[in-house]
């Protein structure tokens, strides 16, 4: 990523999202779905967004979008500030970044065909009729590798792998800068889920498109993403180059999320060891002090109870929030394989 | 035993829990009747865990869900086949006869915690129900045994959780406490449908963690479907491969994912995602999953097969014998080399 490294498309930088949880009894209260948050991603790069449900991804790709009310911080999107933005700016730059939800059964208009569901961002955007829009549709659907023909046909013609391709071609519409992929090859099954991520690193490529891929399932992010970030209870614990981070996590909840992952071989399953988190996520309205993880993780020292660490630099790139970078064993910048620590069960 | 029953399968033991027998369900659509399951087989033993594997669409739910005679008729029908639950055929059996047999004899997870849980009752409640009715247990009674498994699945304070309602549950408690509901009875069977699938990797490796203790402290045998074959190398004994409404291939689960004998159960396996590098391309198997009513001739997985001859869309391809305890439904079956995972 030569280009990302000086002139990043998308700029985050303490970004917060807090959401009012109104109960029937008892006062209001205020959950920071997402907290303090940086990140940049490249022209032309992919982060993955990864973590368990509940750990706020989902709220960050949409609060970039501006889908939901940003409490503070600073996004910019080729270095346009976008949390200010208003009414017809606002929408403009909604054609610059689109979204590509996880359910394609519900993402489309059952009771129009697909090609009429593509011609509506030329319609609102660039207020075409139908019928100027519709040459557009048919090379949009060749695109993703849809015969032109089946403009006319309706969502529930469709399989779930080629509504997702038609999903795809009406984020492509516009000619965005960067889709916002949440959870977008998640209801697949695995054949089709790698036919529509082949499709989406040719769009990639061809266009020089940007991704937030959000996913729950590591082993498909680890095949998209060049970058990967780690949220856990609305922060990010670690980013990093994907590879780094897949074969030598720093943050002890990264170690954890894949020594979780199936391991697609019943000799090597058997064989390799598994650290089993116990407990669940906490009640992100309740968060516990200090870092997020420490009542589930394996090393938890005192001062993880005390106070939340800070994000600090890991020598093969990237950067983690965890204590034993600077307190304790001092693994300062080191990853959690080169340190001889004993892992304890994290309850 | 009745008459028509098959025999034991040679080197089987007398542990057969279930045997379903070229089990066939015909759904009525609007293209008239479509065939779901074309003839299935397969067999589970005590204590055993046999996945069963395959796309969406493949048959294996309906499969499941057949051997409790929960297939919603209309529009299906079972128009042959056999389900022996010991000596006891299943598709004969009257409906009283079946309702003791659900929750009690075999039991069902789903894969939808959320939806499987009646928000208005507490967990206890909905646990001690199946209990509370198959053994004329008194309210009491039933609390207790709803503590007793809370507890055995996991659950901190079972105790005081018990009178929990299920949205002060998390999904993976929800999910723990569905598998509690199964056991209450101590049943000899447990179909699991994608009980993992709406989970966490987190909570699944919990999950899978928890039916494996199962099987080895109560000797439960567990029909686990699922598509994901990674979970399927982690937990399952043996494998059924289910394509288009039949069953595909059916192996030791460590000779299926070394050395696969079908090309599905091939392209399966190419398929999966793997954590070794950010790959060029992702092998997938060309085309879909074809309609019921729809199904070519001859081998049904014939028009997505890379191994494909015209002699393939002559005739329906049977299962036929690929080794020791493995079956295969293959015209090529002698000549191909398949590869197996990485």
């Amino acid at each position: 990523m030569t280009a990302s490294d000086t002139d990043p498309l998308v700029r985050v930088r303490g970004l917060n999202v807090t959401f009012a949880q109104k109960r029937l009894l008892g006062p209001t209260r205020s959950v920071r779905a997402v907290h303090d948050i940086d990140f940049d991603i490249g022209r032309g790069e992919t982060l993955g967004l990864v973590g368990e449900s509940g750990s706020g991804k989902s709220t960050t790709g949409r609060a970039l979008l501006r889908l939901v009310p940003v409490e503070s911080g600073s996004v910019q999107l080729a270095g346009q500030e976008l949390t200010k933005l208003r009414g017809g700016e606002l929408r403009k730059l909604r054609a610059a970044m689109q979204m590509v939800f996880q359910d394609p059964y519900s993402s489309l208009d059952p009771s129009t065909t697909v090609g009429a569901s593509i011609t509506e961002p030329f319609r609102v955007h660039q207020g075409l009729s139908r019928n100027q829009a519709w040459p557009r549709v048919l090379e949009l659907l060749e695109l993703v590798g849809l015969p032109a023909s089946h403009a006319n046909r309706y969502p529930y013609e469709f399989s779930g792998g080629q509504r997702q391709r038609i999903a795809i071609a009406r984020a492509l519409a516009l000619h965005p800068k960067l889709i916002v992929c949440d959870e977008a090859v998640s209801a697949l099954d695995v054949s089709t889920q790698n036919q529509v991520i082949n499709l989406l690193e040719e769009l990639r490529a061809e266009f020089e498109l940007s991704y937030l891929f959000i996913a729950h399932d590591l082993a498909v992010v680890r095949h998209i993403a060049h970058r990967v970030a780690v949220m856990y209870l609305g922060r990010l614990v670690e980013v990093g180059p994907a590879e780094r981070v897949y074969e030598r996590p720093a943050h002890p909840y990264t170690e954890a999320l894949l020594s979780a992952i199936p391991v697609p071989n019943p000799q090597r399953a058997g064989e390799r060891e598994r650290i089993v988190l116990h407990g669940d996520l906490p009640d992100p309205a309740d968060p516990p002090a200090g870092c997020p993880f420490q009542n589930r993780c394996g090393y938890a020292m005192d001062i993880c109870r005390e106070s939340m660490p800070p994000m600090t630099e890991v020598a093969d790139g990237g950067t983690v929030a965890c204590h034993l970078q600077t307190t304790g064993p001092r693994l300062a910048g080191a990853v959690l394989r080169d340190a001889n620590l004993s892992v304890g069960s994290g309850q | 035993m009745r008459t028509g029953q098959p025999n034991q399968p040679t080197g089987g033991t007398a542990s057969e829990l279930l045997r379903i027998s070229e089990l066939r369900v015909d759904f009525a659509t609007e293209h008239g009747w479509a065939n779901v399951l074309g003839g299935v087989s397969l067999d589970i033993h005590d204590g055993e865990i046999v996945g069963l594997v395959g796309e969406s669409g493949s048959g294996k739910t309906v499969t499941g869900l057949s051997i409790l005679g929960l297939v919603p008729s209309p529009p299906g029908r079972t128009s042959g086949g056999h389900i022996w639950l010991h000596d006891e055929d299943l598709t004969e059996v009257a409906e009283p006869r079946l309702r003791q047999i659900r929750g009690n004899e075999i039991s069902m997870i789903f894969q939808e915690p959320m939806t499987s849980l009646n928000p208005a009752f507490t967990v206890g409640d909905q646990i001690s129900e199946t209990f509370r009715r198959h053994r004329r247990a008194s309210r009491k009674q039933g609390t207790q045994r709803a503590v007793e498994v809370l507890d055995l699945v996991g659950i901190p304070n079972a105790a005081t959780r018990v009178h929990a309602y299920p949205h002060e549950f998390s999904g993976g408690m929800r999910q723990r406490a569905m598998i509690a509901m199964a056991l209450c009875c101590d049943p000899r069977l447990i179909i699991a449908d994608e009980p993992t699938t709406a989970l966490d990797v987190t909570v699944q490796s919990q999950i899978l963690d928890l039916l494996r203790s199962m099987r080895a402290e109560i000797g439960t045998g567990i029909l686990f479907i699922t598509h994901d074959l990674g979970v399927v190398a982690e937990l399952c004994d043996r494998v059924v491969v289910m394509y288009g409404g039949e069953v595909v291939e059916t192996a030791p689960v460590h000779d299926l994912f070394q050395l696969p004998r079908h090309p599905y159960t091939e392209g399966l396996l190419s398929a999966m995602p793997q954590l070794g590098s950010r790959t060029a391309k992702l092998a997938s198997i060309p085309g879909h999953t074809p309609e019921p009513w729809a199904m070519p001739n001859g081998c049904r997985f014939g028009p997505r097969c890379t191994y494909h001859q015209e002699s393939c869309s002559e005739s329906p391809v049977a299962l036929e014998s690929a080794g020791t305890e493995r079956q295969a439904r293959c015209a090529r079956l002698a000549e191909l080399n398949l590869r197996g995972a990485s």
